[in-house]
């Protein structure tokens, strides 16, 4: 698909096809924040932020979702019978979505919608009616690792478009058929701006000076890096709170569970931390992940080890480095993995 | 290099050497800048890595609770006092922990420093008593460090540690000069209605991550009533009233308790300010019955004993 071009200035008209089939959400400025909002055709859009505080993950997995819901009255014949809620009720745009975040939706597909028989509903719905318009990065943060992980600034999988933001100019990629359909109108781009692209992807790349190495780990087998000695230190000054899960785009524990008010019931589902002790208590009172360290330990085994196994290599990670950013005791993911990866000496 | 930090380095190595402690818990250079890391050094070549900052903003107290064998602590004013209470709620005992106290500089808000430059990359931040050099992409700048203390840390009553079994560096300035009667003071010029609303608002972006629970040393319940299932007392969603419960309840366990450490404020990612609750209570413990919490080891504290002539709060 040729890429196309756009003035900066007329981004509004872009969004204003977009936004006749589409509810539209961007990155706006809050005080010192980035947060996702509802936008309309006209606003400004930001083009100078790292990334969103917190991921876009809620869009397609809300932090509390309702599944069903039903007349909490056993003696009523249609009480007690699960209702199903009404899918999305129109289409969303998300503009401005960082490629490390739209990444992160393609590996949670991976997980949600692993095989027709045990495809999350709720998951999918939201993902086929989301148009998702991307943001090349321009200046990666000190924290960002995306080159080590699949991943890199001008990284296209998930995205149905990709803007380049060259100035008063925006270089845009239409990915896929809705992608194309939404630019069809805009004029190809010269061979310029195209190369301008290419340069700033490159110039972007080679900012991203941090990163993991994964090759240990994936060559030991599953017991040998689950016994790795680094282990012993890494949960030391976690706290085991649920910051560094619900900031990230790609960790996807939840809990289900049914509220009632007087006649009415809910089956909700929420996000979950597999750093809380809570999540896998047993009611036998046993629990197998009953220490800070075998809690610590699964969220880099599960995103580093366990997911590519399962998931044909796919990492449960994308490299946008919030979790380090915002974790309270400074537990920083490259350094736990490249940690993961030395070399275990008898 | 500042001086605290070398001398704190050559006492872990010696207690490490000497085999006074098994481990020295304090801090280490963090990975990203604002951020140092708790750090726990087993060996006098790991003591070697410990500094002092001004971004050292956990509580170190939090992580004697449950912890074997002997450890040394770094405790300044607010962390001694935590430490104080631990002693004095069974949680610690004296005798397995060796307190390096210290005076606090005043630590600093990272999150007040990144405001003034919202659009640009920082990736270096250092300190000296006077001034904060910020360094980012393609620029530079030095602001005035006592304008971005943690809020908690303007109005410290004890920067130095009250109990201590060495002292590390020179006992320094007692208080941070603000007022802190004044973190009360804009709940208690409210009418009922206001103070909700404010108080709504003030909570309104609560992801209930519960970092300020689990970072606070006074928070060492085996079950806490919001993770409680049989019954469960607290709902899983985002439901204000579960968020407003949570928020109402923790603040109140921590009457009496609270040293106003800020470690909760410094820790929260979407910057709740919690403290507005706990700095009420706090005022009023010390009104009610001219208490602080975690100045000596003798005084109980007030809400674990009946006195006939306790003030009548509730009235
Ligand atoms: S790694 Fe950090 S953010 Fe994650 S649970 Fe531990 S303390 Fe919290
Ligand atoms: S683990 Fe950390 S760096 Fe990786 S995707 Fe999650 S939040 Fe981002
Ligand atoms: S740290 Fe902040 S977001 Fe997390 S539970 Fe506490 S107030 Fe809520
Ligand atoms: S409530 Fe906050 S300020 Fe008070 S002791 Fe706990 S962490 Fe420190």
């Amino acid at each position: 698909m040729p890429e196309k071009i756009l003035q900066k200035e007329d981004a509004k008209d872009l969004l204003r096809v977009c936004s006749r089939e589409h509810e539209l959400f961007a990155p706006v400025r809050d005080g010192s924040r980035i947060i996702w909002s509802p936008v309309a055709p006209d606003d400004r859009l930001e083009f100078e932020f790292s990334n969103t505080d917190l991921s876009p993950k809620g869009f397609m997995f809300p932090q509390t979702e309702r599944l069903m819901h039903f007349k909490n009255r056993p003696e009523d014949p249609q009480g007690m019978i699960m209702e199903q809620e009404a899918g999305l009720s129109r289409p969303r745009a998300l503009v401005n979505i960082r490629p490390c975040d739209a990444k992160a939706f393609a590996v949670l597909d991976l997980v949600f919608e692993r095989d027709a028989s045990s495809t999350d509903v709720y998951w999918k719905d939201k993902r086929e009616n989301t148009l998702l318009i991307g943001l090349a990065c321009k200046h990666p943060c000190p924290t960002c690792f995306c080159t080590s992980v699949n991943c890199g600034p001008h990284h296209e999988e998930g995205l149905d478009v990709l803007l380049v933001d060259l100035d008063n100019r925006l270089l845009v990629k239409p990915l896929t058929a809705s992608g194309e359909k939404l630019t069809a109108d805009l004029p190809d781009a010269g061979q310029a701006d195209i190369d301008q692209a290419a340069e700033q992807k490159q110039e972007a790349e080679a900012a991203i000076t941090s990163g993991v190495s994964l090759d240990s780990i994936a060559s030991r087998t599953v017991l040998e890096e689950y016994e790795h000695p680094c282990f012993e230190r890494i949960f030391e000054s976690c706290i085991n709170c649920g910051t560094c899960t619900y900031f990230c785009p790609t960790c996807h524990c939840f809990d289900i569970q049914d509220e009632t008010q007087e006649d009415y019931g809910r089956r909700i589902r929420t996000w979950d931390s597999c750093m809380s002790w809570l999540f896998t208590h047993h009611t036998s009172g046993h629990n197998p992940r009953g220490t800070k360290k075998d809690r610590v330990r699964q969220r880099f085994m599960h995103k580093f080890k366990y997911m590519p196994i399962k998931l044909d290599g796919a990492i449960g990670c994308v490299g946008c480095g919030r979790c380090t950013s915002k974790c309270p005791v400074n537990i920083d993911v490259r350094s736990v993995v490249n940690r993961m990866n030395e070399s275990i000496s008898e | 290099m500042n001086d605290i930090t070398q001398q704190i380095r050559t006492t872990a190595r010696r207690l490490l050497e000497e085999k006074t402690v098994d481990c020295v818990i304090g801090y280490r250079k963090g990975t990203v800048p604002m951020q140092e890391e708790p750090y726990f050094a087993y060996s006098p070549e790991e003591a070697d890595t410990l500094v002092w900052t001004g971004f050292c903003v956990n509580n170190l107290a939090n992580f004697l609770i449950k912890r074997p064998g002997r450890n040394a602590i770094l405790a300044q004013g607010c962390v001694s006092r935590n430490i104080v209470g631990l002693i004095k709620e069974n949680q610690v005992q004296r005798e397995n922990v060796y307190i390096l106290g210290v005076h606090s500089p005043g630590m600093l808000d990272a999150e007040k420093i990144k405001a003034q430059f919202p659009d640009r990359v920082i990736t270096k931040v250092t300190e000296d008593e006077q001034e904060i050099l910020v360094q980012g992409w393609g620029f530079e700048e030095r602001l005035e460090r006592k304008k971005f203390k943690r809020n908690n840390c303007f109005t410290c009553t004890h920067r130095n540690a009250v109990l201590y079994d060495e002292f590390i560096g020179e006992q320094g300035p007692g208080t941070g000069g603000g007022n802190i009667d004044k973190v009360a003071a804009p709940w208690e010029a409210m009418d009922s209605d206001s103070r909700w609303a404010a108080f709504e608002d003030a909570f309104k972006d609560c992801i209930r991550c519960y970092a300020c629970r689990n970072v606070c040393p006074l928070c060492y319940c085996d079950v806490c009533f919001v993770d409680e299932n049989n019954p469960q007392w607290v709902g899983k969603s985002q439901l204000d009233a579960d968020i407003y419960t949570f928020h109402i309840l923790r603040a109140f366990h921590c009457a009496g308790r609270c040293t106003d450490c800020g470690a909760c404020e410094s820790a929260c990612p979407v910057g709740i300010k919690m403290r507005t609750l706990t700095g009420k209570l706090e005022k009023d413990i010390r009104e009610f019955y001219d208490y602080q919490p975690g100045l000596d080891l003798e005084t109980p504290p007030p809400l674990t004993l009946y006195r006939p002539n306790d003030p009548d709060v509730a009235g």
